[in-house]
This record gives C-alpha cells, sequence and structure tokens, in this order.
C-alpha cells in the first residue's frame, strides 16, 4: 500500500492543474456560500418623495409631533436617496440606480391628525418576479419598521397629554402652570363637600366628586393600554439545546465542511476511476493488492489530503473569526470522520464510474445538491418535502458532516457524539458500496 | 478437438483442466483444457467473443474461473478469484493486456520500479535495470509513459509483466496496435524469452503472426477448443492459406 500510496502522490504533484482546481474551486465556493450565508441582505436603495410642508407636525391632544420623524425612521430603515417629485422617482427605478420609491404624501399630517382615516404612502417599484418578491418584502418590512417608530412618537406624545391631564403639570404652549390635575379634583371636592351643610348642594358637589374619581381612574387606565399598544407583544427567546451559534462562526463551518466534501470526493473518486482509465486496476487486483486494500488506500490518500487542507482552512479563518481553539481536538474529531465519510463516498463514486471525467462530474453533480439540500431549515418548506429533503440528507454525510463540525466549532446542538456514529455508519455502508462496485470487473 | 504435437518429454509448466465461465446466463469459455510447457510460444485464436482475453485474464489471476482448475507447477493458482480465496499473489505468471496499464504520469523506470515493488521483486533496481536492457528502453527509462509511441508503450507493457521473471507470460493481443516494424521488434523479443525458456501464451488475429512466430495454435471459438496443435495442422493436403483453412475450420464446426 505504501508503494501505490507514494505513486498516488507522485502523480498528483505532476498534475498541478487538477491540485490547483481541487483546492482553490471548492474553497471559493465555500467562501462564497460562507460569505451569503454570514452577510444578512443590506438596506434597499430607496428614492424618497417628501410631499410634506417643512415643519408640520400631527397634533397629538396638546402634544405635536413633527411629520419629519416619520421619514427620519424611513431614512434609518433604508438607503435613502431624496428626490423632489414621483416623475423623478419613477425615472430613478426605470434607470435601476434605486430599487423603489416612497412618496410621502403632504396630507400625511392631516390624515393621521384626524384619528379617522389612515395615512397613505405611495410604493414604486419594479423589475422581473424574483426582483418584485424581494423588493415587496424588503419596502414592507422597512415600512413597518418606519410605523412603529412613528407610532412610537406618537403613543409618546398622547401619554404625556394624558399624564398632564391627571397631574395637572404645566402644559406649556397652553400657558396653564396652575391647572390642577384630573386625579387631584377628586379629593379637593371631597375636603369642600365636607365644609358644607348637608343639603341640595352637598349631594350635587359629591356625585361630581364621585364621576371625577372614576374619570381619573380610567384616563389612568387609558394610559396604560397606550403603552401597551405601541408594542403590544414583546418577545423572549429560549435555545432548547446548546448554545446560540453566531452565524458568521456557522458560516465557518460550512465553508470548510463544503471544501471537506468537495476535495475529498473529488480525489477519493478520481483516484478509483484513473485506475480504471489507464487499465491498470485489473493488473493491481490479480494478486499484488487486494480490492478492499486498494479501495482504503485511495480512501486514506483523499481523506489525509482533505483533512490537512480544511484544517488548514479553520486555522486560517481563525485569524479573522473569532474560534474556540481550546475544542480543537473536537474539530479535528469532526474533521476526521467528515473526511473518512465522504473518502467513503468519493470511492463509491469511482468504482461505480469507468472513467476520471465521469466520475469527477458524478462526483460533482452529487455534491453540490447535497450541499444545498442540507441547508434548508427545516420547516422552510412543506412536510413532504421536508421529509424527502431529511431522508437525502440522511443517506448522505453532508449534514453529518457540517453538525459535526457545527458541534466541534460552535458548541451547536446536536452533540458531536452523534454526528460522528452517524459518520462512522455511512463510512462502512460507502465502503461496502464501493466493494461492490469493484466486483463488476469480475 | 484436434490435437497433435505436443512435447510430452518435460512436465507441464500450466496445466488447465475443463475450464468454465459464465457471465449470467452467457458462456463465455466451456470445458477448455490444454497444458503449456517451457519455453513454448502458444498462439490462441478465435473470432470477436470467442472467449481468448477471459480465457488469458483467469489464468493471469484476474477474474475467477466459474468452474475447472488451472495450476502452476511450482502449485500456484492463477488467483485469488480463482480459487475464491483473497490476496494470493501471481507471481507464477505474467500479464500484459490488450491495452498498455500503466500510469502514463510516470516515467518508463518509475512504472516499473512500482510493480516491481508490488510484485515484492527482491532487487527492485537491478530488476528495473535488467528489463530496460532486455526491452531495448534504456534510452527511454526517464521518459513519461505518456510521451511514448504506441509500440514503446507495448514494450513497457510486456516490461512490466516481466519484471517478476515469470515462467508463464500472458500477452492479450500484444500486436493489435503495432506497425510492421514494431511488430518485428516485438516477436524477436518475445522469441528471444522463449528460446530462454519462459513458456508465452498470447492471443491474436493476425494468422500470419501465429504460423510464422507459434509452436502451437489453440483455436477457440464460443468458448470452446477446436482444435490444439502447431499451426501447420490446420492446413490440409497441399493448403498453404492458414485464414482459409481457420475459416473452414470454423464452418465444419458450425462457428462461422
Amino acid at each position: 500500500m505504501r508503494a501505490l500510496l507514494a505513486k498516488d502522490l507522485l502523480i498528483l504533484r505532476r498534475s498541478r492543474l487538477l491540485v490547483g482546481v481541487l483546492v482553490v474551486y471548492p474553497v471559493a465556493i465555500a467562501l462564497l456560500i460562507g460569505l451569503a450565508i454570514s452577510r444578512s441582505p443590506g438596506k434597499p436603495k430607496v428614492a424618497i418623495v417628501d410631499q410634506t410642508t417643512p415643519g408640520q407636525t400631527v397634533q397629538v391632544g396638546s402634544k405635536r409631533v413633527p411629520v419629519s420623524t416619520y421619514a427620519e425612521q424611513l431614512f434609518s430603515q433604508v438607503q435613502p436617496e431624496r428626490v423632489g417629485s414621483r416623475a423623478q422617482a419613477v425615472s430613478k427605478i426605470k434607470s435601476g440606480s434605486v430599487l423603489a420609491a416612497v412618496v410621502i404624501p403632504a396630507n400625511i399630517a392631516a390624515r393621521v391628525g384626524s384619528g379617522l382615516r389612515q395615512a397613505q404612502l405611495e410604493v414604486l417599484y419594479n423589475g422581473n418576479a424574483l426582483e418584485q418578491s424581494l423588493v415587496h418584502a424588503q419596502i414592507e418590512s422597512a415600512l413597518a419598521q418606519a410605523n412603529i417608530g412613528f407610532s412610537e412618537q406618537i403613543q409618546r406624545a398622547a401619554s404625556q397629554a394624558i399624564g398632564a391631564l391627571l397631574t395637572g403639570q404645566n402644559l406649556g404652549v397652553l400657558g396653564a402652570p396652575e391647572l390642577v390635575g384630573l386625579g387631584k379634583i377628586g379629593p379637593e371636592l371631597h375636603a369642600i363637600a365636607k365644609r358644607l351643610p348637608p343639603g341640595t348642594d352637598r349631594a350635587r358637589l359629591e356625585q361630581i366628586e364621585r364621576f371625577a374619581t372614576f374619570a381619573a381612574q380610567n384616563l389612568s387606565l387609558a394610559k396604560n393600554v397606550l403603552s401597551t399598544i405601541g408594542q403590544p407583544i414583546q418577545v423572549r427567546t429560549t435555545l432548547v439545546s446548546g448554545r446560540r451559534t453566531p452565524l458568521n462562526t456557522f458560516a465557518v463551518a460550512v465553508a470548510v465542511s463544503v471544501s471537506l466534501m468537495f476535495v475529498c470526493v473529488l480525489l477519493a473518486s478520481g483516484g478509483v476511476a484513473l485506475e480504471r482509465e489507464e487499465h491498470t486496476l485489473s493488473r493491481l487486483v490479480r494478486g499484488l493488492i487486494s480490492r478492499s486494500g486498494l479501495l482504503a488506500e485511495k480512501a486514506l490518500l483523499a481523506a489525509v489530503c482533505s483533512f490537512a487542507l480544511a484544517f488548514a482552512m479553520l486555522a486560517a479563518i481563525g485569524a479573522f473569526v473569532v474560534l474556540d481553539w481550546s475544542r480543537v481536538g473536537q474539530w479535528l474529531a469532526a474533521l476526521a470522520f467528515g473526511a473518512a465519510a465522504f473518502a467513503a463516498l468519493g470511492v463509491a463514486i469511482g468504482a461505480l464510474a469507468r472513467e476520471v471525467r465521469a466520475a469527477s462530474l458524478l462526483a460533482f453533480l452529487l455534491s453540490l445538491p447535497l450541499a444545498f439540500l442540507a441547508l434548508v431549515p427545516s420547516g422552510a418548506v412543506g412536510q413532504g418535502l421536508d421529509d424527502v429533503i431529511s431522508a437525502i440528507s440522511f443517506v448522505f454525510p453532508f449534514k453529518a458532516a457540517l453538525q459535526a463540525l457545527d458541534a466541534a466549532v460552535n458548541g451547536a446542538s446536536p452533540s458531536l457524539g452523534g454526528p460522528l456514529v452517524h459518520l462512522a455508519v455511512l463510512t462502512a455502508a460507502f465502503g461496502m458500496l464501493a466493494r461492490f462496485g469493484l466486483r463488476s470487473l469480475d | 478437438m484436434e490435437r497433435g504435437g505436443e512435447d510430452q518429454r518435460s512436465e507441464p509448466v500450466l496445466s488447465v483442466a475443463a475450464l468454465g465461465k459464465r457471465f449470467g446466463e452467457r458462456v463465455a469459455l466451456r470445458d477448455v483444457s490444454f497444458e503449456l510447457r517451457a519455453g513454448e510460444l502458444v498462439a490462441v485464436v478465435g473470432p470477436n467473443g470467442a472467449g481468448k482475453t477471459t480465457l488469458l485474464s483467469i489464468l493471469a489471476g484476474v477474474q475467477g474461473a466459474s468452474s475447472g482448475d488451472v495450476t502452476f507447477a511450482n502449485g500456484a493458482r492463477p488467483s485469488a478469484a480463482a480459487t475464491g480465496a483473497s490476496g494470493h499473489r501471481t507471481d507464477a505468471i505474467g500479464w500484459a493486456p490488450q491495452q498498455a496499464a500503466l500510469y502514463s504520469k510516470l516515467t518508463v523506470r518509475e512504472n516499473l520500479r512500482l510493480f516491481a515493488r508490488l510484485e515484492h521483486v527482491d532487487d527492485a533496481d537491478r530488476a528495473v535495470a535488467l528489463m530496460l536492457e532486455q526491452t531495448g528502453l534504456v534510452a527511454r527509462a526517464d521518459d513519461r509513459v505518456e510521451q511514448l509511441s504506441g509500440g514503446n508503450r507495448q514494450r513497457v507493457n510486456v516490461a512490466v509483466a516481466l519484471i517478476a521473471e515469470p515462467r508463464v507470460l500472458a500477452l492479450d493481443e500484444p500486436s493489435s496496435a503495432l506497425d510492421p516494424g514494431q511488430r518485428a521488434r516485438l516477436w524477436q523479443f518475445v522469441g528471444a524469452l522463449a528460446s530462454r525458456g519462459t513458456t508465452v501464451l498470447f492471443s491474436t488475429h493476425h494468422l500470419g503472426e501465429v504460423r510464422r512466430y507459434a509452436s502451437r495454435a489453440i483455436v477457440l471459438a464460443d468458448g470452446e477448443v477446436l482444435f490444439d496443435a502447431p499451426p501447420g495442422g490446420l492446413l490440409v493436403g497441399g493448403e498453404t492459406d492458414l485464414e482459409g483453412a481457420f475459416l473452414r475450420l470454423l464452418e465444419e464446426r458450425g462457428h462461422s
């Protein structure tokens, strides 16, 4: 086996283009996938047509909220580009310089202030079905965030006005600093009524006192209701098991797993297929080496090379992303078991294919969808499709390798043991399939 | 089956007894028996699909037989697959498949050294040097196989088969891809091997080569041995056309 290993290393050394492609291509794909996962979508570039007059306000009881607050809220959610008119906005959309445009109408203050009719914005956008879907989702989200921010401003103003009514604070613009609060009227009337002799006037005053007390209590309740309406439901999140995995370190696990898979599967499948293509397989298995020994040699070479590349990649990424080096033993275990399973899959492909190009194509066509399927979150698709994806991901090593690496690097759930056992079983299964594939020589 | 001309004086180096091979329902070899003696140069001829390559690959240990027995003089059996065991080395026979089984990215010397090590040859470097000299490949020793002509590749292919100095050499259509000059040089080399005592069994479609070089011809058709004797035995009366005699034999036996 040592002679064959030395021979394969020599052939690899002389196939520089192949080695270059084997290293550069999967690393490039892995980095692209990693970047796509770790980077959330940027803020959309949106043209804003603000038709409101400067300084316009919405009257909320005794308070005023500037309409510009809404525009500011909206600006914080997008990359804003102010334009003067609707026509200019349409022109910018057509030229593709902005994704969409939002028109803030002049009557927004009047409508919000009326409390009867909702204010309406106009959203303009363009593009194909995919772009329309993206724009719609992003603008809806940005507007929802802006609406929440603006409604909080209004709710705060309304709450302050009610507070002033209850406590009698200085109302400022009304210029009535001595105004008695509704909450104090009841006790004041009660004290006055007690000093009056029993009679009609006292009874009438006590009736007004009861109303004042009732009104103060209900106004206080209204203030609480307002704050509840401002953010009716708060979210408290709990992770059921494992620890929370930051998106960028999960992306590291994905990128390294993809590289490990591509290099290992392509090397192992190509190594076995090369023996067929060079017609040396029959010469070797006529007694020079057993079929199982030959498969083990190819798998070992692929696993060691891909393991070294994946570990180097992980260490290099560690220079840019904070990784927990105290878990390095677990990284090595995850990479080793993953490499073994991918190598077994690779030799199975190589044993079933007749030539290197067919083996490489088959390895590539199989590996890429497996990676994408394993990344589809459960629940993101229908139950039936989710079951199919789960079954496919279960019988191929990518998902188990990703889980093992995620557990090793990030301490994510499931813990390392389960995926390692899964990978060991898959290694044995694909090893047997490879052995069966080589029987076709008979 | 016609037999004759076998040298009964020496012990056989290879005995094939009632060999059979099936691929599912298809019978590739049926009750094939013969013996080979030291220094014989035996041709296996027959139409396409006759079973020539299957016979040679079973003798070489590449695949197992469905029935029958193959025994070498030292008692070695051709392979693992033939006996159902595993890991049994086949150093009694060298094998050169029809298409050169070589690593094209390695040099001639590296290919020879690799197979010498895999064959557990005691002094691999000496064996490689000897084989390069015998096959006239010394000048091309450090060329990669991918840079060689078809004729030189076939010489390396045969050299690899001979690296462990086997007593029997099986060559599967060794001259099929060679030009006349290369063929002549190949047969000169093979003839020299036989004269030194190596038994050579080769398959071919060139009946001219059979007549010129083979001491014996085994005619196979549909997996059966139709004839096993010196090639001249195919000719009847004053007949001189070996190819015509071969076709007549097939027709007479219902294999046309």
